[in-house]
């Protein structure tokens, strides 16, 4: 990533609310952080942490109702994709926005061949004819490294393997050479030696397009591997953000920490026993007030429970959002 | 075939197991194929060990596993648990065997039956196989929630009710009623999150700790084998290519396949991961009712040779201990040549990856 790189993508204090039957849950909490041209920045956390609702209410893609996004500014292009019409945000999404699924059989459309979901973008947005489509179509294919281009632009999604059908998503998603491309737990659902193969290609791809992504998974290794900086969720907030090494050299968050070291790896020293960490995720039912972490954590204070902190400047473009400085081993003077 | 100096006797046995589920196809339902989901496996499991079964989606490593247990009807093979041969026994006479060998399920979402409570899930196989009272089987369900850290209060709530990882420890309570010897733990932590699945891994040791429970772990999730199996049995498609003790495996991998799959696992450290020396695989694995002549890995094997493809590997042992199915190894006898075996073979996969040559090219 080159340094004093362009913003392209700018969140600023977004909150997601689902309505549901007798009550709220909060799933996006006051979350802000940017993204810079040519970066790919990695969003980490477990299951209900937000890192999905976020992205696809920067989008609009969530329903409403139950989805109601509250407040906040999405600063793409010059504009803000929280008030701009629908057209707009139409010729957005797809065009400069790029977005791939978790789930590649889900994503794809079984009733019609991979050639005409490839089309479609581009003849949608790029006002292009059904012959320019099919050849750019072909170099796609063939970009993101499936063999045999022409014959398989004819197949339908089930001839297709589940690494394969990730391959055909990544191709539509970069049909119309998006500015920023949002990979939403891409490779949770392949096999390691297919993960592999994908993260391979991304970096590749990544590389010579240019362009900015951002990366959401659970997996821990797969951001080391990938991003160039990393952004830490936990119950609908953004715990902790770091360049990548910064990130796992020297970890803030207690939860960052705990997850760290709850993690076994393949090589080095083998833990006897595995570090956990104790308790559930927090229910979001309502407007926090205190840390989501506090109940599982173990530096915990008093003021824990009845405020929520904000990030905090830990230098080298780091911060964390506690109010104990796991530099100084002391709370923190806020 | 393991005359071990090991002192610990044989929980299981099992010997060249074939699972085969047949394809009818046309008018008449004909039967035209074979799906070889496990093909030809064989390995024993010491009592009180953990015995990893690792693998990638279609391998056939739950099939194996389904199969030890007689969930399937077999297609070939011999299975011994606990002294008895139950790999031809019909399925009526098994039931007196059941409570020794149980099953922890993958999705305890769907392993755990929505309208029953806790209490009846897990005092169902009480009512099936015991004759206790009514108030001495609620005391055992009671204890059980006990052991694997429910809370008692809890009992006659619905599975809804409870978050994954403890549906997951209502699932093992039903699977430890039965004061079972040997369990079955299909992927019990893949459906959960991170910091849920180290609790429930440490709640299994301990388990087999107090106990004395020995177990097949089948798992994709190649770091948690390495953390919780005393040796570890990599499949593919449908025959395991590499068994040793763990510490062997994840140091000095032998087959082809291990390496490539212990290298695609991402490391949580850039600093290490920068280090690491990949070996990517090119396409994908072939269908199991249709494998590739030869050795089933040979069209994606970075060191394929041309006896690959004509003859399948034995699958022997190489080093006390280490199993392996490989014709790089095939005349080893001693260490030494099998390490420069091993060296050859590391040789030539950093050549053909370099090249990314596209496999089934011969080299």
């Amino acid at each position: 990533m080159p340094d004093g790189a362009l913003t392209v993508l700018d969140v600023q204090g977004l909150k997601t609310v689902f309505k549901i039957r007798g009550g709220e849950v909060h799933a996006v909490n006051d979350v802000s952080f940017d993204l810079k041209s040519g970066e790919l920045l990695g969003v980490v956390g477990e299951s209900g942490s937000g890192k999905s609702v976020t992205m696809m209410s920067l989008l609009g893609l969530l329903p409403s109702p139950p989805a109601d996004v509250r407040g906040g500014t999405v600063t793409f292009d010059g504009q803000d994709l929280l008030k701009v019409d629908a057209e707009t945000l139409r010729t957005t999404r797809g065009g400069k926005i790029g977005f791939v699924f978790q789930d590649p059989m889900t994503s794809l459309n079984p009733v019609y061949n991979v050639g005409m979901q490839i089309m479609e973008p581009l003849r949608k947005h790029m006002g292009m004819t059904k012959k320019q489509a099919a050849v750019r179509a072909k170099e796609l294919l063939e970009l993101v490294g499936i063999p045999d281009a022409d014959q398989r632009l004819k197949d339908y999604p089930h001839q297709f393997s589940g690494g394969m059908r990730q391959r055909v998503m990544i191709a539509i998603a970069l049909a119309c050479d998006p500015k920023v491309l949002i990979a939403d737990e891409p490779t949770t659902a392949l096999d390691v030696t297919i993960q592999a193969q994908i993260l391979e290609l991304m970096k590749d791809l990544q590389e010579r397009l240019g362009m900015a992504v951002i990366w959401i998974t659970h997996d821990l290794g797969v951001v080391a591997g990938i991003a160039d900086r990393v952004v830490v969720m936990y119950g609908g907030q953004i715990v902790e953000q770091a360049p990548t090494r910064e990130l796992f050299k020297n970890p803030q968050h207690p939860y960052t920490r705990a997850l760290l070291k709850t993690v076994p790896r393949v090589s080095g020293g083998r833990e006897e026993r595995l570090e956990i960490i104790e308790g559930q995720p927090p229910i979001l039912g309502a407007s926090p007030t205190a840390c989501p972490f506090r109940d599982r954590c173990d530096v915990a204070l008093d003021r824990c429970a009845h405020e929520n902190p904000s990030r905090y400047d830990v230098g080298n473009n780091h911060d964390a959002a506690c109010f104990y400085d796991a530099r100084t081993g002391e709370p923190r003077d806020v | 075939m393991f005359d071990d100096t090991k002192s610990a006797t044989k929980l299981v046995e099992v010997n060249n197991l074939k699972m085969h589920f047949p394809i009818h196809t046309g008018l008449f339902r004909r039967h035209t194929g074979d799906v070889k989901a496990v093909d030809g496996v064989s390995f024993d499991i010491f009592e009180g060990e953990t015995l990893g079964l690792v693998g990638e989606s279609g391998c056939g490593k739950s099939t194996c596993g389904r199969a030890v247990l007689r969930l399937y009807d077999i297609t070939d093979g011999s299975i011994v648990v606990d002294g008895d041969s139950i790999g031809d026994v019909a399925q009526k006479d098994l039931r007196g065997k059941r409570p020794t060998m149980q099953m922890v399920f993958q999705d305890p979402q769907a392993s755990l039956n929505p309208r029953m409570t806790v209490q009846a899930i897990i005092q169902e196989p009480l009512d099936e196989h015991t004759s206790l009272s009514k108030e001495e089987k609620r005391e055992k369900v009671l204890a059980l929630m006990d052991q694997v850290g429910l809370n008692r209060k809890f009992s006659g709530r619905y599975p809804h009710a409870f978050s994954g990882g403890q549906r997951q420890r209502i699932g093992i309570a039903r699977a430890l009623a039965l004061n079972p010897k040997f369990i079955v733990c299909d992927e019990p932590i893949a459906a959960l999150d991170v910091s849920i699945q180290a609790q429930v891994v440490n709640l299994l040791e301990d388990l087999q700790k107090e106990f004395g429970l020995t177990y097949l772990f089948i798992s994709h999730d190649l770091s948690m084998v390495r953390h919780i199996a005393t040796r570890v049995a990599v499949m593919y498609l449908g025959k395991i290519v590499e068994l040793a003790p763990r510490e062997e495996l994840y140091a000095e991998p032998l087959h082809p396949y291990t390496k490539a799959l212990l290298s695609a696992v991402p490391e949580p450290d850039p600093e290490l991961h920068d280090k690491m020396e990949r070996t990517i695989l090119t396409g994908d694995v072939p269908s199991p009712s249709n494998p590739p002549k030869g050795c089933n890995f040979c069209t994606r094997c970075p060191a394929v040779m041309d006896i690959c493809k004509q003859i399948d590997p034995e699958y022997r042992e190489v080093l006390p201990g280490r199993f392996v199915a490989c014709h790089h190894y095939n005349d080893v006898t001693t260490s030494a040549e099998q390490t420069a075996a091993s060296e050859a073979s590391d040789r030539q996969s950093l050549s053909n990856t370099n090249t990314k040559n596209q496999p089934g090219e011969s080299s």
